[in-house]
């Protein structure tokens, strides 16, 4: 991957952007167990495969997600935040 | 010096034999089946049958033994971390390194060099005065060192670094070395097969067969295997395997990648690492610069290399040495690194009955190969995790009982 898009300035070269791991929805702390919660804090979905992610855009200060393969690199997509709630609240 | 080496000189006959038997089928059931012929796989199934006399073990590797990470480092070997518990299991690995050529019979090339770890700021200088007062707390001889020092060990390095990045100081380190790292896999191959240990090469291990929270065997490309014990020793696969058992660990994979320099002759004697430049690089005994840098910005289970790498590490390493910058770099490379937020390994016993673990290794672990090894094949043998191990047990994230390595490790090397 040498090219990455941003869902609003488009496609930039890869030295614009910061990784920021893995996309993960956080446990509701008021209920959630401590062996949970230390789920949470450290371990992480770490096999290959495709993946959503937090990226960062440097120069216009843009997060957004991108679904990349972790094996091949591969990006299928890229979009801000509200569209993958929109995604899950229709799940 | 190797004693078979010096017969070999005087001797008329030069029909080295096969380092080990090409076992090509495994048998139905082991003790212990090992994932991983890397150093440390090697090197645990090694002592398993050299100190515990369990020698019904196989090593399993899906390619071709040290063709991971073993193969792919920068070979530098020291001790010199910043949490005692860390310092006293690599200079116990120091000191295995040291009699390795002997133990195993095969020259290593093991070559003190003497280490500097470099402080380009104040906050620096001070971790580094940290850590030299751990080491030498621990017995490990270790100080920090001013410019003058640094300027008569390697004349050719600008202090300033081209006046962005002057040097304060270092943190000096007499016993680091570099190795062959071939020669280590080899080694222990050769080792554990002539105790009795099956060393079987394009064999993947595919699943791992669980029952009742209790390991009975492993299904691999050449069969089913039972057995009772697993090791899995797969350093950047780790989550792979992890993933067939259902445990979870905080390891991400990130490419490292390292690369060599035409050869040129002798005039770098020592190692010198920058934390803050991003670099490290000794010369290797035919002449080339080993260079290496921080890890790729984001995850990723390959070992494809890239040209930023290179831009990067050389921009920064003429600032260091600008009489480099005619040189030529030749070959670089990748390995996976397997990362714990703590830079300190994962090692131990695991909630399901029989499956060890010795992961977490990131870009640090060559040099814990002889230790690795021997704590790894005391654990599996007394099913209850060697001493020195205690603190790197997987479950000290759920206790929240972290090591604090960070400030020694990060840099890699
Ligand atoms: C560029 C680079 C530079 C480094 N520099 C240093 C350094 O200077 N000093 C230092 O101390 N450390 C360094 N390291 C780290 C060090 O190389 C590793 O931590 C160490 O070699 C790990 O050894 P290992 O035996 O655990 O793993 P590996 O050598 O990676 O062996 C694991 C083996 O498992 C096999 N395998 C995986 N999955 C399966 C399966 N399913 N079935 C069968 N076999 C399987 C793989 O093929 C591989 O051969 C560096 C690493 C890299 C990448």
């Amino acid at each position: 991957m040498k090219l990455l898009k941003c869902p609003i300035n488009g496609t930039r070269p890869i030295s614009e952007f910061v990784y920021g791991g893995t996309y993960r929805d956080m446990p509701d702390h008021e209920i959630v167990t401590d062996s949970e919660w230390a789920s949470y804090v450290h371990y992480r979905d770490n096999a290959p495969g495709l993946k959503k992610e937090w990226w960062y855009h440097g120069p216009s200060g843009t997060w957004f997600i991108a679904e990349r393969n972790t094996l091949t690199d591969e990006v299928k997509d890229t979009y801000l935040f509200n569209k993958l709630v929109e995604q899950e609240s229709v799940k | 010096m190797p004693y078979k080496l010096l017969k070999f000189g005087f001797g008329r006959e030069f029909n080295e034999s096969r380092y080990f038997e090409d076992v090509q089928t495994p048998k139905k059931t082991y003790d212990v089946v090992i994932i991983g012929g890397g150093g440390h796989g090697l090197a645990a199934a090694y002592y398993l049958a050299k100190e515990h006399g369990i020698t019904n073990v196989a090593v399993l590797e899906r390619g071709y033994i040290g063709g991971g990470n073993t193969g792919r480092n920068t070979t530098i070997v020291r001790s010199n971390y910043l949490t005692p518990e860390g310092v006293k299991f690599y200079d116990a690995s120091v000191k295995l390194f040291e009699g390795l050529s002997e133990e195993l019979d095969l020259n290593m090339f093991y070559s003190t060099r003497g280490h500097f770890t470099l402080a380009h700021t104040d906050s620096s200088m001070r971790t580094m005065r940290w850590r030299a007062e751990v080491n030498k707390h621990v017995g490990v001889d270790s100080r920090v060192v001013g410019r003058d020092e640094i300027a008569k060990a390697c004349p050719q390095m600008d202090l300033d670094c081209s006046g962005h990045a002057a040097i304060k100081g270092a943190l000096y380190h007499n016993p680091g070395s570099v190795a062959r790292h071939d020669a280590v896999a080899w080694g222990y191959a050769r080792g554990a097969a002539n105790l009795g240990v099956d060393i079987i090469q394009m064999t993947e291990v595919q699943d791992i067969d669980v029952r009742n929270g209790k390991v009975h065997g492993v299904q691999t490309s050449k069969g089913y295997i039972s057995t009772g014990k697993v090791l899995s020793a797969v350093a950047g696969f780790t989550p792979r395997i992890t993933k067939m058992v259902d445990i979870k660990t905080p390891i991400t994979i990130h490419p490292l990648q390292a690369c060599v320099t035409e050869p040129m002759k002798p005039w770098l004697d020592t190692i010198i690492v920058s934390g803050s430049l991003h670099v490290y690089v000794s010369q290797s005994s035919r002449g080339e610069l080993v260079m290496g840098s921080s890890l790729d910005p984001y995850e990723l289970h390959s070992t494809r290399s890239s040209f930023d790498f290179v831009e990067g590490l050389t921009s920064h390493i003429v600032d260091m040495f600008p009489f480099l910058s005619n040189v030529k770099v030749v070959r670089q490379w990748a390995g996976m690194a397997d990362l714990t937020p703590d830079f300190a390994p994962i090692m131990g016993k695991t909630e399901i009955e029989g499956f060890y673990l010795d992961a977490g290794w990131g870009t640090w672990g060559f040099k814990a190969t002889p230790i690795s090894g021997k704590t790894m094949a005391a654990t599996i043998a007394n099913d209850k995790a060697h001493d020195l191990i205690h603190s790197f047990r997987l479950s000290r994230f759920e206790d929240y009982e972290l090591t604090g390595e960070k400030g020694a490790a990060s840099v890699g090397h």
